[in-house]
């Protein structure tokens, strides 16, 4: 599966948040898109999954341009947990992952099949499954939101400032954890951050951007090595607990 | 209403009643909210199930207008009426240049002889009062503008009543509306000064009052008489002569006598009837059957429970609809929630006045009023809780792909269903102590022992419709908060429930 931007953008108010952005996401690979709060890297995941239309340009999944029936198809094919998780108060972790599977009418024995799977994927205590959100942690909320996501085994994870919300212990051990992750299901994931070090330690490819244009794209030891612009020298320096990210953090 | 409308409302509702009488419907008595209105109509009752004609007596219906209303369209057969009534406020207009008798036939109704009273009106102060004032006549009343007056609803407002009264003694006091028996009590405490009598109330003496001489000849003679469907001669013409002995039988004094009986000496109007007609009228009439008090708390019960519940259900079932299209539809919403909070702003009497004539007396109207106003806080509240969903919640609904009728039931729903159920909550309440009112129009419920309480001066009474009614309203508060328990998930209560 192919995702694909050509020139897209996307615009709130007077405001341009993606300003004619070209970005292919091919499979297998983890990207991670990069750059200060109010850059367009959210608004880049939600025109992804069609959650907002562009105003300008096209959106194509494998070639073809993304038409208003295909929408929910594609939000099938690809999983997006929004900051924070998004998780459903009034439903318990199981519930709250296999909402899909009681949607579709799965049998339960393979709902309960697919839940013990992605608890085990993302090192989720199956004792906790019972609870409801305001009962879990900050980092099991996450957890359960990317089992959600995952459900239905889509073929993209797009993940929005997954780390965020955590404090400094159980932020390490999610990060840890999410690279474990997006190895061993080995599909395309992109991850939005603006946190350089996170984007390095998780993604393959990072996407640098700024007021809504894409700087720079790379590995990150190409951005470090070869930087395209001095902005890129100047976030990258962020990374090493850069007085910028930290005032980021605590937006 | 526009007048065919109007008509062909009446003869959908003729022939509806027509189509009841055919299987076997009893004659239908009414009686107005007064006591020597029920005792008369118990004594019809006796006189036609004495014939062997089934029969119902409806009793304290409402007022002349409600009562009128469901003579005329077939609801009740017979209720007992004054001329002056007739003359001077339900046919003013039609009586000006023929004779009663054919504008009644106009109306596909019939009248009796006079039963042979004069219950008119009167001016009354305490004997006291009127004594250190030196009044006698209504004239002398124009001396003394500071005096307070309290006239019943009826007289308030009827062109025979306060409005020309003044006009013709030329008074210009301060008036107040209050109900008949209240009234007597205000003037009895010393908190209003003149009121309007009944010339066969026995208040007249309990009370030691002195009427006041209508030295301008103001009032109208009100002659007793029974009104009764014309369409009721072919149909039971046994229980029309069973009735009719009635005529010329009661004067002044025994009418006093009978009202006395029951209002000061507290014997139920259908004993007080039965010995009267048995002894002067006809040894066949066959008093109403005696009720338990529990049984009849029962009864009312039953009646308050069906009233609420029935509406109630058909408020939900409505107003959650219209409440999921008011969030969906922003600009059509408002319209909707608008139009709900009108409904409630109508008041509940002015409200069962208007949906009478589309749904006759009894229950129904009682319902529709109890339902239009059970919507506006399931519908608001409906509302409130989907467009309260917080945005995170919405995009994580519609990444999944749910689509939007799926999205609804499993997600929205349920996130909006506390502020669903506190708004039933608040709905049945409102239902429960609104259904009181019900006891106006023929509905029976708690209204009605409230309603005969006033009336008989009778505190035990009152209290036997407002302690099970507000029971009723507890309870039913109690059972939604045991139902919200169950229903609404561990998540969403506050967490120092949650467990």
């Amino acid at each position: 599966m192919e995702l694909r931007l050509a020139n897209v953008t996307k615009r709130y108010g007077t405001g341009a948040a993606v300003d004619g952005i070209d970005l292919t996401f091919a499979s297998g690979r983890t990207t991670a898109l990069l750059g200060p709060s109010g850059c367009g890297k959210s608004t880049v995941l939600r025109l992804l999954v069609a959650l907002v239309s562009p105003d300008a340009g096209e959106i194509t999944i494998d070639g073809r341009p993304l038409a208003a029936e295909d929408i929910e198809a594609l939000r099938r094919r690809v999983g997006y947990v929004i900051q924070d998780g998004g998780l459903f108060p009034h439903l318990t972790a199981a519930e709250n992952v296999t909402l899909m599977a009681r949607h579709l009418r799965w049998d339960p024995a393979r709902a309960a099949k697919r839940l013990d799977e992605l608890a085990a994927l993302t090192r989720f205590p199956t004792d906790a499954l019972a609870r409801y959100p305001n009962e879990l942690s900050g980092g099991q909320v996450q957890r359960v939101a990317i089992m959600r996501a995952l459900l239905l085994d889509p073929e993209m994870l797009l993940l929005d400032e997954p780390l965020s919300a955590l404090d400094p212990l159980v932020r390490t051990e999610l990060r840890d954890d999410l690279r474990a992750i997006f190895r061993s299901f080995a599909k395309t994931v992109i991850v939005v951050t603006h946190d350089v070090g996170e984007a390095a330690h998780l993604a393959d490819v990072v996407v640098l951007m700024r007021a809504g244009r894409v700087v720079q794209q790379g590995p990150m030891a190409t951005l470090a090595s070869a930087p395209a612009d001095p902005f890129v020298t100047a976030f990258l320096a962020t990374g090493n607990g850069g007085l910028a990210a930290a005032a980021e953090t605590r937006r | 209403m526009n007048r065919t409308l109007r008509g062909a409302l009446l003869a959908g509702l003729v022939g509806a009643a027509a189509g009841c009488q055919a299987s076997g419907r009893p004659v239908v008595v009414a009686s107005k909210s007064f006591t020597e209105s029920v005792i008369l109509g118990e004594m019809v009752a006796a006189l036609v199930r004495g014939a062997g004609v089934p029969v119902e007596h409806r009793r304290q219906l409402g007022g002349t207008e409600v009562v009128f209303r469901a003579l005329e369209t077939g609801a009740v057969d017979v209720y007992p009426e004054y001329t002056g009534t007739l003359t001077k406020e339900i046919l003013r207009k039609e009586v000006a240049d023929r004779p009663l008798a054919d504008v009644l036939a106009a109306h596909g109704l019939r009248a009796t002889k006079p039963l042979g009273f004069d219950n008119s009106y009167a001016l009354a102060m305490t004997e006291a009062r009127a004594a250190a004032l030196g009044i006698r006549r209504v004239s002398d009343l124009a001396a003394h503008p500071e005096l307070r007056l309290v006239f019943s609803n009826e007289v308030m407002n009827r062109g025979d009543g306060w409005p020309g009264l003044r006009a013709r003694y030329g008074l210009h006091h301060e008036a107040r509306g209050m109900d008949h028996d209240l009234a007597y009590r205000a003037i009895a405490s010393g908190g209003a000064d003149v009121t309007d009598v009944y010339t066969t109330d026995p208040e007249i003496h309990a009370y030691k009052l002195r009427v006041l001489e209508d030295d301008r000849h103001f009032f109208a003679t009100y002659e007793a008489l029974l009104v009764y469907r014309a369409d009721l001669a072919a149909r039971a013409p046994a229980a029309v002569a069973a009735f009719e002995r009635l005529e010329g039988r009661l004067d002044n004094p025994t009418m006093i006598g009978l009202n006395e009986r029951t209002k000061m000496a507290g014997v139920a109007e259908s004993e007080v009837a039965i010995d009267f007609v048995a002894a002067n009228v006809s040894d066949k009439a066959i008093g109403a059957p005696r009720q338990h008090p529990l049984s009849s708390i029962a009864a009312r019960a039953g009646e308050h429970s069906a009233l609420v519940l029935l509406s109630l259900l058909a408020a939900i079932a409505l107003a959650v609809p219209l409440g999921i299209i008011a969030a969906r539809l922003p600009r059509l919403g408002r319209y909707v929630v608008g139009a709900a909070g009108l409904l409630q702003t109508i008041p509940s009497l002015a409200l069962l006045v208007l949906l009478i004539p589309l749904l006759g007396i009894g229950s129904p109207p009682v319902i529709a009023a109890l339902f239009l106003y059970g919507l506006l806080p399931i519908v608001r509240n409906t509302h409130a809780g989907l467009v309260g969903i917080p945005e995170p919640l919405e995009i994580s609904a519609r990444a999944l792909g749910l689509p939007p009728r799926a999205r609804l039931r499993l997600v929205e729903l349920p996130l909006a269903l506390p502020y669903i159920v506190a708004g039933i909550k608040t709905s049945a309440v409102i239902a429960v102590g609104t259904a009181t009112v019900g006891a106006l129009v023929g509905a029976g419920g708690f209204g009605q022992p409230i309603l005969t309480g006033i009336r008989l001066n009778d505190f035990g009474l009152i209290l036997q419709g407002a302690v099970p009614a507000a029971l009723m309203a507890v309870g039913l508060e109690a059972l939604l908060g045991a139902v919200e328990k169950r229903v609404v998930p561990r998540g969403l209560r506050p967490p120092d429930q949650a467990r």
